[in-house]
C-alpha cells in the first residue's frame, strides 16, 4: 500500500544516524554528545535507569524535544530540525494514549482517515492491522473496555497504520503485569521481525532488553556507556556501570600486579589478556565477576584461580541457589549462583568447605574511577 | 531540508502548520484578552490620573479622594462589613461542610443542594428578602431588637447569604481531601476527639479555610447588589463607585474608588494563589480517604446546625417568592401577578428579561468556546512559552478584578471616541464580552484542569500519524472534555443571568438586563417587582441548569459511552 | 485548520455584530418621566408617527442631567423630554439645546416655557412635592400627621421619614431648592440639619419614599403628588399632605439637543410633546399642565395644590444647583450611621 521508503537509499548507509546529540535544560545536561548509528531492520533497546537520558534521546529522534546540538539523519534525510509531523515514525507510549472515546477500529484507522483514502481501503487496512495484532473480534469496543495488553496491541496497530519507516516504543510494557508482559514481549519481537521494521524501544528493564534487542544501547547520565548485542553487553560490559546495571555482579577493589595478575584482599588472581584495559601495574582497579561464572565442578588441580572457600550463607531463589562464599585465609567474600544440581551433587551446606575456580576470561578488570 | 547548524549555535525546530496554527491561536487569544481585559483596565488607571477635561493631573484625584471624608470613610466601612461577613460566612460554611463530609447525618444530598441555592440568585435578591424579613414591616424585625436592617447589619446578613456557597464549595473540597491515616494515628496516640479536631481536621483544612476566607472577603467587599439595596446611608466602596459614576457621572472619581476597590481584591488574589500552590503537596497518592463513621451525638448536632442554616437559606428565598406574589405587602397578602407587570416599571420591562436570556446564552456559547480553546492552546501548544504564560496570566487576572471595576474600565476604553471598537458600545456585544472577561478565570481553570487529565501524548500520537491538530481537537479533546465544557457553559450562563456589577455601567435601553432591572426597580421603590424579577432569574437559572443537565445527559451518554465498561 | 479558526471567528464576529445592528429612523430620547407614565404617552406618538423609532433612556432627573452634561462632547441624545426645567436651563447655559418653536406654542402658558422668543425648552406639566403619610403605620406607631415642613423636625418623626437624595432625584432637589428659597439659605440649611436627624434613609429616586410609605416600610415619605395619587389609587393607606409653607415644584419640559443628527424627527417629536393630545395624557397624571383648559384635578390630591406652589425662582435654582448639591452631599451624604 505504501511504497517502501528505503529503496532509493544505498544499503551500506545506516538507517538512522545520530551525531553529537546534546540536550540541555537550562544548566542541566540531559544528553552529552551522543553518537549512534542504527541500521535498517534493527531492534534497538535504549536501556538505563530513570534519568539516564534514554527517553530524552527517543524524544529527540521523534522531534518531541529538539536537541540543543547535533544532527539526526533518518534514511539519508536530515531531520534534525523537522517538526514531529514531518518525520516518519510510529510511536507507542507507556500510557498507550489511545483515544478513549473512539472505538478500536477508529483508533487504528485514525491516521488513515486524513489521507484521502477511500472508506473501503481504510476498512481493509484496519482489518489487516487488527489481524496482525490479533484483535479482530474487539474492533467495535472502546479502549477502556479492553485489558492492558489488548490496549497496548491497539496502540501498536495504530502506530503501524501508516507503515512508518521507524517504530518508537516508549516503555511500552512497563504498565502491564508480569505474565502479559512476557507474552507481549515475544509478540512485539515477532511482529518486528516479520515486518523487518527498524525499531527503537526505551526500557529500564534489562531482562526485557536482553530478550528483545538486536543491540542494546546502555545509557548512563546522559551518555552512551556501551552499544552491543545482548550477549556482548552481558558478558563483556564496557564499564562498571554497565556491569552493575545489566545482570548481577561481584564488585571488588584490588590492585593490579605484573603478569596479568590482580590482588584482591590478599588473594592473587590471574586474568585473561584484555586489550581495552587502561590500568598500569600498581594501580587500583575494580574487579568484576558474575555470580554464575564461579565454577564448582570439574576443577583440575592446576586450574587457575583455584580457591578454598567456606559457605557463609545459602538462599534458595527458585531455579538456583544464591551463596555467599568466604575465601579461606582472606577477608574476601564472593557471591555465587549455583544450580540446584550442583548443590545437590556436591552436598553443599552452610558452614561446609568447598573448592571453587574463577575462570580468568570471566574476570573483568576496570581502572579505578574511569569508565575503562 | 535544512542546512546543518553550526556547532554551538542553538538549534531551532522547524514549525509544522499545526504549530503555526496553535501559535497563531495563542496570539489571537492574547489579543482578545488584551482588548477585553488589559486595555480596559489600563484605561481605568489612566482615567484616575486625569481631570475632567482629560489632562494628566497625577495623584490629584487620589488626594481629593482622601481629603473627602464622605468618600474615604467607605474604606473603613467596607473593611468592617467584609471582615464580619467573612468571619460569619466561613464559620457557618465550615460547620455545614463538616456536616456534609465528616458525618453520616441524614439528608446530606438535600443539604448539598440547598447550600448551592444562593449561586442561582442575583446578590440583590437576598437583600430584598431581608427588607421583607427584618425591615420596618418585616415579619421578623423583632429579632433585630430595635436595630435597623438598613446598614451594616443588612449588608452583612445579605453578604453571608450569597457568598455562602462559594465558601462551602472550597471547604467541602478541603475537608474531603483528608487522610484517614492521620485520624487513626491520632486515635492510636490517645488524643481526645477535640484535640484531634484541632490538630488534624483544622490543620488539614487550613489552606482551604484560608482560601475560603480570602474568596469570601473579596466577594463581599466588591459586591454591589447587597449594599445598594439594603445599605441605607452606610456607604461602602462598591456603592461609592456606582454613585460617582452613575449618580454624578464623575468618572474620574469613580476610577479612583475603583482602584481603591481593586486593592483588597488583588491582595487576596495573591494570597490565595500562594495558598493554592502550597495545598498541592498535602496529599500523596498513598493517602486513604477518610470515611466518616456513624456517631449519634455528632450526627445529631451537625444535622441540627445544618438544618438551621438550610432553613435560613430557604426562608430567604421563600420570602422573596412570597413578596413577589403578594398583592400589597403587608396590607393585602392575597395572590397577585401584578408585580410581574414589568413593562410598566423601571428597568426595561420584560424585554430586559429576554435580553438577559440572550446575553446569558451568547455568553455561554461564545464564552465556553473562547475559554476552552484558550485553555487548550495554553495546555497543548508546544514551545512558545512566553505566549502561553501570558495567556494563562491574563486568564487568571479577572479573579482579582471586581466586576464594577471591570465595567468601569469598559466605559473608559470602549467609549473613547478614537477607539475603532467604539461601535460595540451600548450593544449586546459589549455586555457579552464584559461578562465573559468577568467570569473568565474560574471557567479557564475548570477547562485547564480537565485538559490536564487528558493523556498528554494524544497530540504527539496525532502528529506522528500526521493528523492535523484540529481533527484531534474536535474528534477527541472536545468529546472527552464534554463534562467540563458543560460545567463551564452552565457556570457562565448562571453568572451572566445573575450578575449586576460589571454590566450596570454598560447596558443601554435596548439591552437592559433582568438583574439590572431588578436593581432599578428597587431604586424606584418597586421592591416587590424587584423581588419578582429576582425570583424569575432564580427560576430561570435553576430551570436552565436542570434542562441543560437533562439534555446534555443524553449527549454525554452518546459521547461518553466509553466511560462505561 | 486555518479555515476552522477563521470560520469560528467570523461566525463570532457576525453574531456579535448582529446584536449590535438596528434599523429605521431612530430618535434617542432621554427622559426622567416615571416608568409607569411614559409608555402610555408613547403609544400616542407611535400611532401618529410610526416611521420614527424611539429609543428611550430613562433614569432619575439627577442622573439624566449628569449624563447629558458628561456626554457634552459627544452627545447621544436627540431629544430631552420630561426633564426638570431647572436641568434644561442648565443644559441651555451649556449651549446644548437647539432653540425651536414647536407648532402650537401659542397655546402654552407663558410662564411655562423658556422666555426667549424661540424657546430652547417648553414646559409640559408641573410636578410638586407632596408628603405620603401612611395612616395605618402612623396609628400603630403613634406618629402624628404633619401639617408643615417644620413639623417634620419634631422628635416624633425620628426614623420614620424618608426622602429622595437631591443629587439623583429631581423631586429631592425641588424640595431642597424650595426650602432654601422660602426659608432663606441659613435657615434652610438649619432646617435640613434638623430634618436629617429624623431621616431614616435617602433614596435614589423621588418615587421610592412614597412607595415605601405605601408599603408601611416608613411612615412618612417625602415625594411628589403624582406618585402619591397613584399609590393611593392602588389601595395604599395613605393621606396626601401638602405642607403649609408651600410646595417646591418644577416643570417637566421638552427640548432638542442641538447636536442631533435627526433634527426633523426631533422637531416632529417636540411638536407632538406640546400638542393638545399629549397635554391631555399628561393631565391624567398631573394636576397642572402647560396648556390651560386641558388640566383637571387629580382624584386624591387636594385641588388647592396650584395655590400652594411657591414662587419659584428657576434661574436661581438652576444656577445654584451644583453648589447646593455639593453642600448637601457634604452635610448629609456618607454619614455612616443610619438614623433609626
Amino acid at each position: 500500500m505504501h511504497a517502501l521508503k528505503t529503496s532509493a537509499r544505498p544499503v551500506s548507509q545506516p538507517y538512522l544516524q545520530l551525531t553529537n546529540i546534546t540536550k540541555r535544560y537550562g544548566s542541566f545536561t540531559a544528553l552529552q554528545s551522543v553518537d549512534l548509528t542504527i541500521h535498517e531492520g534493527e531492534f534497538i533497546c535504549f536501556l538505563g535507569p530513570s534519568g539516564c537520558g534514554k527517553t530524552t534521546l527517543l524524544r529527540v529522534i521523534s522531534g518531541l524535544d529538539i536537541q540543543s546540538e547535533g544532527t539526526v539523519i533518518q534514511a539519508g534525510r536530515d531531520i534534525s530540525g523537522l517538526p514531529v509531523s514531518h518525520r516518519d515514525f510510529g510511536i507507542v507510549f507507556q500510557s498507550y494514549a489511545l483515544f478513549p472515546n473512539l472505538t478500536v477500529e477508529a483508533n487504528v484507522g485514525y491516521g488513515l482517515t486524513s489521507r484521502r483514502m477511500k472508506r473501503r481501503e481504510i476498512a481493509a487496512r484496519v482489518g489487516e492491522l487488527l489481524t496482525l495484532v490479533g484483535l479482530t473480534d474487539q474492533r467495535r469496543k472502546y479502549p477502556p473496555q479492553l485489558s492492558g495488553g489488548q490496549q497496548q496491541r491497539v496502540a501498536l496497530a495504530r502506530a503501524l497504520a501508516l507503515s512508518p519507516g521507524l517504530l518508537l516504543l516508549d516503555e511500552p510494557l512497563s504498565a502491564l503485569d508480569a505474565r502479559v508482559r512476557l507474552r507481549l514481549r515475544t509478540e512485539i519481537r515477532d511482529l518486528q521481525q516479520r515486518l523487518g521494521l527498524t525499531t527503537i524501544m526505551v526500557t529500564h528493564d534489562q531482562e526485557e532488553a536482553l530478550a528483545m534487542a538486536d543491540r542494546i544501547v546502555v545509557m548512563n547520565a546522559g551518555r552512551i556507556d556501551q552499544v552491543g548485542t545482548p550477549l556482548e553487553v552481558y558478558s563483556r560490559p564496557a564499564t562498571p556501570f554497565v556491569a552493575d546495571f545489566v545482570g548481577k555482579m561481584n564488585f571488588k577493589r584490588g590492585r593490579l600486579g605484573p603478569d596479568r595478575r590482580v590482588t584482591v584482599d590478599g588473594v592473587e588472581l590471574v586474568y585473561a589478556p584484555d586489550p581495552d584495559l587502561r590500568a598500569q601495574p600498581g594501580e587500583e582497579v575494580v574487579l568484576c565477576l558474575r555470580p554464575e561464572d564461579i565454577v564448582v565442578r570439574g576443577i583440575s588441580e592446576t586450574a587457575p584461580n583455584r580457591l578454598a572457600v567456606r559457605v557463609l550463607s545459602m538462599e534458595f531463589i527458585g531455579n538456583h541457589f544464591h551463596l555467599r562464599l568466604g575465601i579461606l585465609g582472606s577477608e574476601l567474600v564472593l557471591e555465587g549462583d549455583l544450580s540446584i544440581n550442583a548443590v545437590r551433587d556436591l552436598s553443599i551446606e552452610v558452614g561446609r568447605g568447598l573448592t571453587i575456580a574463577l575462570p580468568p576470561d570471566r574476570l573483568r578488570i576496570f581502572a579505578q574511577g574511569t569508565g575503562r | 531540508m535544512r542546512a546543518l547548524p553550526d556547532a554551538g549555535t542553538r538549534l531551532r525546530q522547524g514549525l509544522s502548520s499545526d504549530d503555526w496554527t496553535l501559535r497563531a491561536g495563542i496570539l489571537v487569544i492574547l489579543a482578545y484578552l488584551t482588548v477585553t481585559l488589559l486595555l480596559p483596565m489600563s484605561a481605568l488607571l489612566s482615567k484616575a490620573l486625569e481631570d475632567r477635561s482629560g489632562a494628566f493631573v497625577g495623584l490629584q484625584n487620589f488626594a481629593r479622594y482622601f481629603a473627602t471624608p464622605s468618600l474615604s470613610n467607605s474604606i473603613g466601612n467596607s473593611l468592617f462589613v467584609g471582615l464580619v461577613s467573612t468571619a460569619i460566612c466561613v464559620s457557618l460554611a465550615f460547620v455545614y461542610a463538616y456536616g456534609l463530609t465528616r458525618t453520616l447525618m441524614p439528608g446530606r444530598a438535600v443539604f448539598r443542594l440547598l447550600g448551592a441555592i444562593p449561586l442561582l440568585v442575583p446578590s440583590l435578591l437576598p437583600a430584598i428578602a431581608l427588607v421583607y424579613m427584618f425591615g420596618n414591616q418585616g415579619y421578623a424585625s423583632g429579632l433585630l431588637m430595635g436595630e435597623s436592617i438598613y446598614g451594616p447589619i443588612g449588608i452583612i446578613i445579605g453578604s453571608v447569604f450569597w457568598t455562602f456557597p462559594h465558601a462551602l464549595i472550597i471547604l467541602i473540597t478541603a475537608l474531603s481531601l483528608s487522610d484517614a491515616r492521620l485520624y487513626e494515628a491520632s486515635e492510636a496516640l490517645g488524643a481526645s476527639p477535640w484535640r484531634t479536631f484541632w490538630t488534624v481536621t483544622i490543620s488539614g483544612a487550613r489552606y482551604g479555610i484560608l482560601s475560603a476566607i480570602f474568596v469570601v472577603f473579596t466577594l463581599v467587599v466588591t459586591d454591589f447588589g447587597v449594599p445598594k439595596v439594603i445599605g441605607g446611608q452606610f456607604n461602602v466602596l462598591a456603592t461609592d463607585v456606582y454613585k460617582q459614576v452613575v449618580g454624578q457621572q464623575n468618572f474620574e472619581m469613580g476610577a479612583v474608588v475603583g482602584l481603591v476597590l481593586l486593592l483588597p481584591a488583588v491582595l487576596s488574589f495573591l494570597v490565595d494563589r500562594i495558598v493554592q500552590s502550597r495545598q498541592g503537596v498535602q496529599l500523596t497518592g498513598r493517602s486513604i480517604p477518610y470515611a466518616p463513621k456513624a456517631n449519634r451525638k455528632v450526627d445529631l448536632a451537625l444535622g441540627g446546625a445544618c438544618l438551621l442554616i438550610g432553613l435560613a437559606i430557604v426562608s430567604v428565598l421563600g420570602t422573596a417568592f412570597f413578596a413577589a406574589f403578594a398583592k400589597l405587602w403587608p396590607y393585602d397578602l392575597s395572590f397577585s401577578l401584578r408585580h410581574f407587570d414589568f413593562d410598566n416599571m423601571d428597568g426595561g420591562g420584560w424585554a430586559s428579561y429576554v435580553n438577559s436570556l440572550r446575553m446569558a446564552g451568547l455568553t455561554a456559547v461564545f464564552g465556553t468556546a473562547i475559554i476552552f480553546i484558550g485553555a487548550y492552546l495554553v495546555e497543548k501548544t508546544r514551545g512558545f512559552r512566553a505566549g502561553r504564560e501570558a495567556v494563562h496570566f491574563l486568564a487568571l487576572l479577572p479573579m482579582a478584578v471586581p466586576g464594577l471595576v471591570l465595567g468601569l474600565g469598559y466605559i473608559f476604553f470602549f467609549n473613547a471616541p478614537g477607539n475603532p471598537l467604539n461601535f460595540i458600545y451600548g450593544t449586546m456585544a459589549i455586555l457579552v464580552l464584559c461578562t465573559i472577561a468577568h467570569f473568565y478565570s474560574v471557567a479557564h481553570l475548570t477547562a485547564v484542569t480537565a485538559l490536564k487529565q487528558l493523556d498528554p501524548e494524544f497530540e504527539t500520537v496525532s502528529q506522528s500519524l500526521r493528523v492535523p491538530v484540529r481533527r484531534t481537537f474536535l474528534a477527541v479533546t472536545v468529546p472527552v472534555s464534554l463534562p467540563a465544557i458543560r460545567d463551564v457553559a452552565i457556570y457562565l450562563f448562571v453568572n451572566a443571568m445573575t450578575t449586576v456589577s460589571a454590566v450596570v455601567f454598560l447596558y443601554s435601553p435596548a439591552t437592559s438586563l433582568a438583574s439590572v432591572a431588578a436593581l432599578n426597580m428597587d431604586d424606584a421603590g418597586d421592591i416587590a417587582p424587584a423581588a419578582a424579577m429576582g425570583v424569575l432569574i432564580f427560576c430561570t437559572a435553576a430551570l436552565v441548569r436542570v434542562i441543560y443537565t437533562v439534555l446534555t445527559a443524553g449527549l454525554l451518554r452518546a459521547t461518553q459511552r466509553w466511560r462505561h465498561r | 485548520m486555518r479555515t476552522f479558526w477563521t470560520t469560528t471567528v467570523a461566525a463570532g464576529a457576525a453574531a456579535l455584530a448582529a446584536t449590535a445592528a438596528s434599523a429605521g429612523e431612530k430618535l434617542t430620547v432621554y427622559t426622567a418621566l416615571e416608568a409607569d407614565q411614559y409608555p402610555a404617552y408613547l403609544e400616542s406618538f407611535k400611532a401618529a408617527h410610526p416611521d420614527i423609532d424611539l429609543e428611550i433612556v430613562r433614569d432619575s432627573t439627577g442622573i439624566v442631567t449628569a449624563k447629558l452634561l458628561a456626554e457634552k462632547a459627544n452627545p447621544v441624545a436627540d431629544v430631552v423630554w420630561g426633564l426638570a426645567a431647572t436641568s434644561l436651563m442648565l443644559l441651555d447655559a451649556e449651549d446644548l439645546l437647539m432653540p425651536y418653536a414647536p407648532a402650537g406654542l401659542d397655546a402654552i402658558k407663558p410662564n411655562m416655557r423658556d422666555s426667549a422668543d424661540t424657546p430652547s425648552w417648553v414646559g409640559m406639566d408641573v410636578w410638586s412635592s407632596a408628603i405620603c403619610f401612611n395612616t395605618v403605620e402612623a396609628a400603630k406607631k403613634n406618629v402624628p400627621a404633619p401639617a408643615s415642613w417644620q413639623d417634620l423636625t419634631k422628635p416624633a418623626y425620628k426614623g420614620h421619614l424618608v426622602m429622595p437624595n437631591p443629587a439623583s432625584s429631581g423631586t429631592g432637589y425641588l424640595m431642597v431648592s424650595a426650602w432654601l428659597q422660602i426659608m432663606g439659605e441659613a435657615d434652610g440649611w438649619a432646617f435640613m440639619d434638623a430634618l436629617h436627624q429624623n431621616i431614616a434613609t435617602y433614596t435614589h429616586s423621588g418615587s421610592k419614599p412614597c412607595k415605601q410609605a405605601a408599603a408601611g416600610e416608613f411612615t412618612v415619605g417625602l415625594s411628589f403628588e403624582y406618585r402619591a395619587n397613584k399609590s393611593k389609587k392602588e389601595g395604599a393607606p395613605l393621606d396626601i399632605i401638602l405642607p403649609s409653607e408651600g410646595l417646591g415644584w418644577d416643570m417637566e419640559a421638552v427640548g432638542i439637543i442641538s447636536a442631533t443628527d435627526a433634527p426633523e424627527a426631533a422637531k416632529t417629536f417636540a411638536d407632538w410633546a406640546v400638542s393638545e393630545e399629549a397635554m391631555r395624557l399628561y393631565a391624567e397624571n398631573f394636576a397642572i399642565v402647560a396648556m390651560p383648559g386641558v388640566q383637571k384635578p387629580l382624584e386624591f390630591v387636594p385641588a388647592t395644590i396650584e395655590d400652594m406652589l411657591i414662587d419659584n425662582d428657576f434661574a436661581w435654582a438652576a444656577e445654584n444647583r451644583e453648589r447646593i448639591l455639593s453642600e448637601w452631599s457634604k452635610r448629609y451624604d456618607g454619614k455612616s450611621e443610619p438614623k433609626s
